[in-house]
Parts: structure tokens; sequence; C-alpha cells
């Protein structure tokens, strides 16, 4: 039996009357990358957002790394990294500055801060970049620059929200490159996306529509399920059932 | 975690070249421009003459009012005129001499004068009426004595007037000034600190660490209370090398009580910044309180003539406090012991808002 490391059941997000999350349930396996699929508006945000600790659900259940996400949302925190779709690291701080304070603020010491800043630096290629304030840096390289910081402290699983959105295919297919780095050392990797292809790279994908979970399954049994060429199409059949208005 | 939450808040400021100039340019401001602005004296009243009687005795008793400071002479002309321009806002005074003034007062008959104010200013008409009838009076009494009638035994009055002797009014307001100081730059920047970081997204990444709430808003306020007693110390500067003032009590009496009213005002900006999601919105609450927490401060007018249900609302307006207390310690040199009541209250304000500002930073909706 392979560890489970964010199971969800039921798990439901209301605001007023709209339910953005209409009881969804699945498991992500650790080591895994998971893609979450959705038009605008299915609820995959919503959804990340309730398993990283930052929204409390309406009702359901559910774990990421062993811990409760409704009752013990701090302990979640400490087990997990998180990228959200709006760059979201200090533009007037530099490079090395943004690593140690998330590193600081994770627990790592000083030390070990400067040693594993010096590490991705080399991995990335930014050596030179050190010294450069985060708001000068081009977007694709701030994208990665994130992907780093949500990683530096080693946690169990990462959450991407659309981390390639508007980059460009060369710098995606880099990006991709560090989600299989970061995969093969453990790390679980739950991410969102709009591009069908990189759903393909995913060990296995959801469809979310109108806030339900349509399909689960790795991209080739979907594409034998659906008949399909390829994800693509799988996500067009299942989209085009959608009711609400994309934002 | 502090220190790393510590050197990011430092290192924003400091690369923050409006917020310098903001630190260098408000206590410019507000202690060496505000205290002439406040300034509350009735001075320069225009005083327009209506002379009758064009005698000796008329001309010395213009002459009389127009030495003194209070007044401008504006013109001489007929008393309708006069009114003209006291409706125009030429003229807040008439003083109207009626023909035969120097003539009854030679025979030992009252003389009499004639006296109308602009009281559309109440403090203005009350005031400047009072300062002309004091003058006339003055101006009876020497004539008297000129001719040798030493009426009835006679009461002067001496009033020494002890902690301002000279009754200079900047005195007393920049103590006080010092005050809105602080209040407005302390509540501004951590008014805008938090909702900053909403608008700019980077309260996202901080949000899914599992940094604690109370550490993040220590590592807010710190840095804002450091910023603070800067201000503190600029402004007590400027007072003393533009205007002279020195407190007569003990700078570190007023380190203490401003200190915990740094930490009081910081908490309250905060508060305001996590209820806010927008700039806009922050800035637009915090003038909203920060003007009646003004007006009801004492710090323009005096609390004992509110009326008592308002009296009794200012014992929850931090600033009274610490106005009360710079006052004190600037004019009177209080020490602690006499303001025991105001540090309570002022620790009770730092710790309210600050505890509030914790609760009321939700990490998860």
């Amino acid at each position: 039996m392979e560890e489970k490391v964010i199971w969800a059941d039921g798990l439901t997000k209301s605001f007023g009357a709209f339910t953005a999350v209409d009881h969804i349930s699945f498991e992500v396996r650790r080591g895994e990358i998971f893609g979450f699929l959705g038009a605008n508006g299915a609820g995959k945000t919503t959804a990340m957002r309730m398993l990283c600790g930052l929204s409390l659900p309406t009702s359901g259940r559910g774990e990421v790394a062993g811990f409760d996400i409704a009752t013990q949302q701090e302990e979640v925190k400490k087990h997990i990294g998180y990228m959200s779709q709006k760059f979201s690291l200090y533009e007037d701080l530099k490079v090395w500055e943004n690593l140690r304070l998330f590193g600081g603020i994770y627990g790592l010491k000083s030390r070990a801060i400067r040693e594993k800043t010096d590490e991705i630096l080399s991995d990335l290629g930014f050596e030179s970049e050190r010294n450069t304030f985060v708001r000068a840096l081009p977007l694709g390289w701030k994208q990665k620059l994130a992907f780093s910081v949500s990683i530096f402290h080693e946690p169990k699983v990462v959450f991407l929200d659309e981390p390639t959105g508007g980059v460009d295919p060369m710098t995606r297919r880099q990006f991709w490159e560090l989600i299989y780095r970061a995969a093969d050392k453990g790390i679980t990797v739950f991410v969102t996306t709009h591009y069908m292809d990189e759903a393909e790279y995913c060990d296995r994908v959801s469809i979310m529509v109108d806030g339900k979970i349509e399909a689960l399954d790795s991209p080739r049994a979907l594409r034998e399920q659906f008949r399909a060429e390829n994800m693509d199409d799988v996500f067009q059949q299942l989209a085009r059932k959608a009711k609400r208005t994309s934002d | 975690m502090l220190k790393y939450l510590l050197e990011k808040e430092f290192k924003q400021i400091f690369r923050n070249a409006f917020l310098l100039r903001m630190l260098i340019i408000m206590p410019l401001m507000t202690i060496v421009l505000f205290p002439y602005v406040t300034n509350q004296e009735v001075r320069n009243l225009k005083l327009s003459v209506v002379d009758h009687d064009h005698s000796v005795f008329s001309s010395r008793l213009i002459r009389k009012a127009d030495a003194s400071a209070y007044f401008q002479l504006v013109s001489v002309s007929s008393y309708a005129q006069a009114l003209g321009e006291v409706e125009s806002g030429d003229a807040d005074i008439i003083l109207e001499i009626p023909r035969d003034f120097e003539r009854d007062m030679q025979r030992g008959e009252p003389g009499q004068v004639m006296l109308s104010a602009n009281s559309v200013d109440g403090t203005r008409g009350a005031l400047g009426s009072q300062y002309l009838s004091s003058i006339i009076a003055d101006f009876g009494t020497e004539l008297r004595e000129e001719a040798g009638i030493t009426a009835s035994p006679q009461l002067r009055l001496s009033a020494t007037y002890r902690f301002n002797p000279t009754l200079d009014y900047k005195i007393f307001m920049i103590p006080g000034l010092i005050v809105v100081l602080l209040t407005l730059l302390c509540c501004a920047l951590t008014a805008l600190n938090i909702v900053g970081e909403k608008e700019a997204g980077t309260i996202e990444q901080i949000n899914v660490t599992p940094v604690p709430k109370s550490l993040f808003i220590l590592g807010k306020l710190l840095p804002n209370w450091i910023i603070g007693l800067f201000a503190l110390t600029f402004g007590m500067t400027f007072a003393w090398a533009i205007h002279g003032l020195v407190p007569a009590g003990s700078l570190l009496t007023i380190l203490l009580f401003a200190g915990c009213y740094i930490l009081a005002a910081s908490g309250m900006g905060m508060v305001i910044s996590n209820y806010s999601s927008t700039m806009q919105q922050a800035m637009f609450v915090m003038f909203f309180f920060l003007i009646i927490l003004l007006l009801t401060s004492g710090l323009f007018t005096p609390i004992a003539s509110m009326p008592g249900w308002m009296q009794a609302c200012t014992v929850v307006n931090p600033l009274k406090y610490l106005a009360e207390v710079m006052r004190l310690v600037y004019l009177k040199g209080s020490g602690t012991g006499e303001m025991l009541p105001q540090l309570f209250a002022l620790c009770a304000f730092a710790v309210v808002f600050n505890v509030w500002a914790v609760v009321s930073y939700r990490k998860s909706l």
C-alpha cells in the first residue's frame, strides 16, 4: 500500500449560495505528480487553497501530509510549499534575500540557508542574479525563483497554481524539468494548469467541471476512456458540459 | 524566525525613499509650521472708528486703541459706512464716539461710547469687545487721574501665570503637536503596511507558511516603533532648534510615555490594515477615525468644555492621555509618579490594540 500524502473526502466550499467546490474526493500518493485541471472558474484555486490551509472547507474532510486541513492548518503549512497564481515574492528584496526570508520562516538555520541558497542558485544558473532585485527579473525567472522558494524547506507536498501561466514554451519546458527534479527527491507535486501538453507530463490528472471532479486517472487511461487522441480532446469533451461561465 | 522578519522589514524601510522622506518632512511641517497656524490668540482685529466728536479726548482714545497690538484701525467714517464694512468683512468691531463726548466728560457727566462687534466668530467678537472695553476703561481712569479725582478705593489685580509666564500659545501647542506627529506617522505607516502586502499579493506567500500570527505582527510593530522614536526625536529637536522649547521635565519620562503611545498608535494602524482590503480603504478609515480622535483629544479645544457625555467618550481616546502628559512634562516638568493613570491607560491601549491586531490578522479565511 503506497503512502497517501493528500486525501479529500466530500470537500466543499461555498460562498453564500455559490458552491465553488462541490464534494470533491480524491487521493494523491507520495512522489506523484498530480495534475489538477479545469476551466477558469471551475474551482481549482479554491480547492487548492483549502488543501494549503488558506481557506476553511465549508464541509467535507481532507488531510495533507497527515494533518487535518480544517483543524490543523498550521501543521499542514509546515509540511507544504505553495506557489500562487499571482507572483507573490517580495519585489523590493533581492533574490538571495527572498530565499533567506522564507528559509528563516520555515525554521532553517542561517548556515543551512546559505548553503541551500548557493545550491539553488547554481542549479538554476542564477548565480549572477543573486543580488538582483526580484522586481527586475523577467517573468519566467520570477516563476522559477518562486518555485525554488516553495520547495526551499523540502516540503512533503508542493502546490503549484498555474505555475507556467504567461511564460514562453522554452521556459515552460525548463520549469517542468524542475518539477521532475523535485518529484525525484520525493516531493509530491500538485499542479494546476491550462496547458494540455503539460497534463500529459503528469502521473495522474483530475478534471474539474463546475466544482466537481468529472474524471480522474492517468492521462493514458483517460484518453482510452474518452476515446480521445490527446488530453486536449478529453478536456474539451468534459468542459463542454460546463454551465458556469468562465471568469 | 523573528530575526528574519525584522531583517526583511528593515530592508524594505531603508529602500523606501518615500518613507524616509516622510520621516523628515512630517516632523518639519508639524513642529516648525503648525505652531503658527494653530495659534488661537485673537489679534489684528480690524477696528472701524466713527468719531462724531473730533475732540482732543476722542483722538486720544482712538490713538490708545490703535497703539494696542490687538487692533488695526481701518477707517474713520459714518456709522452706516462702518456697518457696511462689517458686512463686507473689512471690519470686526465698530467704536462710535458721539458728539459732545469731550464736553460731557469735562462737565463730569459720564461719557458714552458705543461698541458693536461682528460675532460670526464668537470668540473673536467676544474677546475683541473685551479688549476694547478694557482700553476704554483704562482711558477713563487716566482722565480721572489727570483731573485729580481719586475716586473711591481702587482694586488692582495682579496675575502671575505659572508654567507659561508669557502666555505664549506656541509653548502650549508644540507638545500637543508632537502627539499629532506621532499619531499621523505611526498610524498611517502601519495602516498601509499589511494592506500593502495584501495588494502586492505577498501576504499570500506568508500566510501559507507556518509563521505564528503574533510573530508576524511583532515583526511589523518593532520597526514601526523605532520609526516612531525617530520621529519623536526629530520633533523634539525641531521644537528646541526652531522654537527654543525644551521640556521642563525629564526626557526619560517623555520616552516612556511616548514609547507606549507609539505602540498603541501602531497597533491601531494594524487593526485598520487587517480589516481593509485596499490601501484606499485603509486610508479612508484611518482618516475618519483620526479626525474624530484629534478633535476629541483636548489638543485644540479643552475637554472640560465639552458636554458630559462627550467627556466620557474621550476616556477611550489614546491621544488625550499623551497630550496631557506631553504638556505636563514640557510645561510643568511633571514626573512619572504624578501621571500613573495616564501611564496605565497608554499601556492598556498598547496591549489592547496589538492583541486585537494579532487576532484580526487572518491567515486562513
